[in-house]
């Protein structure tokens, strides 16, 4: 009896990603997923923070995917190694922040370098040419195997039909024909694999699962870079980034604005890295200020901070500045009204 | 047979399962870890893995805002 090959498959989560390595096993190929965490990714975060979320039973989707194909999952922690691939991309942004291309090549990077500890023979992923304009176009799927240094170890089975054959295909260890020829944009195709394999439930995220192809999420990276000269970055950072209403009155700081109760909670536990205000007289937001401070500035961003508290149409409302040390200030602030907050303000 | 705790508080998805996977590298069959985590979302995502991945769950609970997932390292 023929060596039962081994491929490792990039699961994110999504249907593509699924049906690749659902192929696979068809074809009597032993698969474990890998999934690389490198922070911005959309699973678990704002779940968890945001409260109206909580009621939704929440799950990960890349190990959903692993359960619904019996395989094993290995989810990889690449935050600080993947900062140089958003800072410095060799291939460039996408529409938004998003290193398309230099990400797949890195993740594929990755997945080889396990492939070989591991004793893997092959990768495999669920790209489809021409769904992506960035990373998976005919012209940049030859780019991702050969500068990820997988070559003809990479194996796409949704679109293998419309490239070149692989090493797997050569060799015998996939059946060629039994592979797919999947293009563009339409999904029909793969939905109706799916529905083939009795896959329902899915992930289908509106907004792809990574904040990084977010406009707005991307807005405020783009501004936290700008505000601090630098594009180093923390987790913390870009945990931030996810949380509440981003309103810079200048240059030199920013204020978080909680927009419920979920994320003032988690706000809460930044008291010690950022000063912090909170209404003392009606419920209200918990706000941090990333930056330097005058007084002058306190008062403003207390003033900004009261008129998303309930007490917005009074007079004036308690607000109580914290500073890292502990130290605190009372302020009694009249809540700034909707037209004096300059549009230009919110990032 | 030992028991390990691993204190995930403060960690948001995927991280409390990927430093639970880490620390089950390290671990021998029929050990015992008890991680803690303050996303809640870890009451899904942690037993997800140990179904997955072959190992036991014997218990979760939810007590002040942190959740506890008790796992026993099977044979894979
Ligand atoms: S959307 Fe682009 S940048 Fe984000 S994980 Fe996917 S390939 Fe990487």
């Amino acid at each position: 009896m023929s060596q039962q090959r081994k491929a490792v498959a990039l699961i994110s989560g999504g249907l593509d990603s699924l049906l690749a390595a659902r192929v696979m096993l068809e074809q009597g190929i032993h698969v474990e997923g890998i999934n690389f965490f490198t922070g911005f990714c959309v699973e678990g975060h704002t779940h968890a923070i945001r409260k109206q979320d909580k009621s939704k039973p929440k799950r990960n989707n890349a190990l959903w995917s692993a359960e619904q194909l019996g395989i094993k999952l290995h989810i990889i922690d690449i935050v600080e190694e993947y900062k140089d691939v958003l800072i410095n991309p060799k291939h460039g942004y996408g529409k938004n922040m998003n290193p398309c291309l230099d990400c797949k090549i890195f993740m594929v990077n990755k997945a080889k370098q396990w492939a070989e500890e591991n004793d893997f023979d092959f990768i495999i992923t669920g790209e489809v040419i021409g769904q992506r304009p960035m990373s998976q176009r005919k012209d940049t799927m030859p780019v991702v195997s050969r500068e990820s240094g997988a070559d003809d170890r990479l194996l796409r089975p949704l679109c293998a039909q419309n490239l070149p054959e692989t090493l797997p295909e050569k060799e015998g260890w996939v059946k060629r024909d039994e592979l797919f020829g999947f293009s563009g944009r339409n999904r029909k195709p793969q939905m109706a694999l799916a529905k083939k394999y009795g896959f329902e439930d899915y992930a289908k995220p509106a907004g792809g699962c990574c904040f990084l192809t977010d406009e707005s999420y991307s807005a405020k990276l783009v501004d936290l870079w700008d505000a601090r000269g630098t594009r180093e970055y923390e987790m913390d950072d870009i945990m931030l980034l996810k949380v509440g209403r981003h309103i810079r009155p200048a240059p030199h700081y920013k204020l978080i604005i909680g927009r419920e109760d979920g994320e003032n909670k988690f706000l809460q536990g930044y008291k010690n890295n950022f000063i912090t205000f909170k209404t003392m007289d009606c419920p209200g937001p918990l706000t941090l200020l990333d930056g330097v401070a005058t007084d002058k500035d306190l008062e403003l961003a207390a003033q900004i901070s009261a008129r998303f508290s309930q007490g917005r149409d009074k007079d004036s409302v308690t607000i109580e500045a914290r500073r890292t040390n502990g130290d605190t200030t009372t302020l009694v602030v009249k809540p700034m009204p909707a037209s004096e907050i300059n549009p230009e303000w919110y990032v | 047979m030992s028991h390990f705790e691993l204190d995930a508080r403060r960690m948001f998805c995927p991280m409390p399962v990927i430093r639970t996977q880490d620390k089950i590298k390290e671990l021998n069959t029929g050990d015992t870890l008890e991680v803690v985590s303050t996303d809640p979302g870890a009451l899904n995502d942690i037993p997800a893995w140990c179904r997955i991945n072959g190992h036991k769950v014997i218990e979760t609970r939810d007590a002040d805002d942190e959740v506890f997932i008790l796992i026993e390292v099977c044979d894979v």
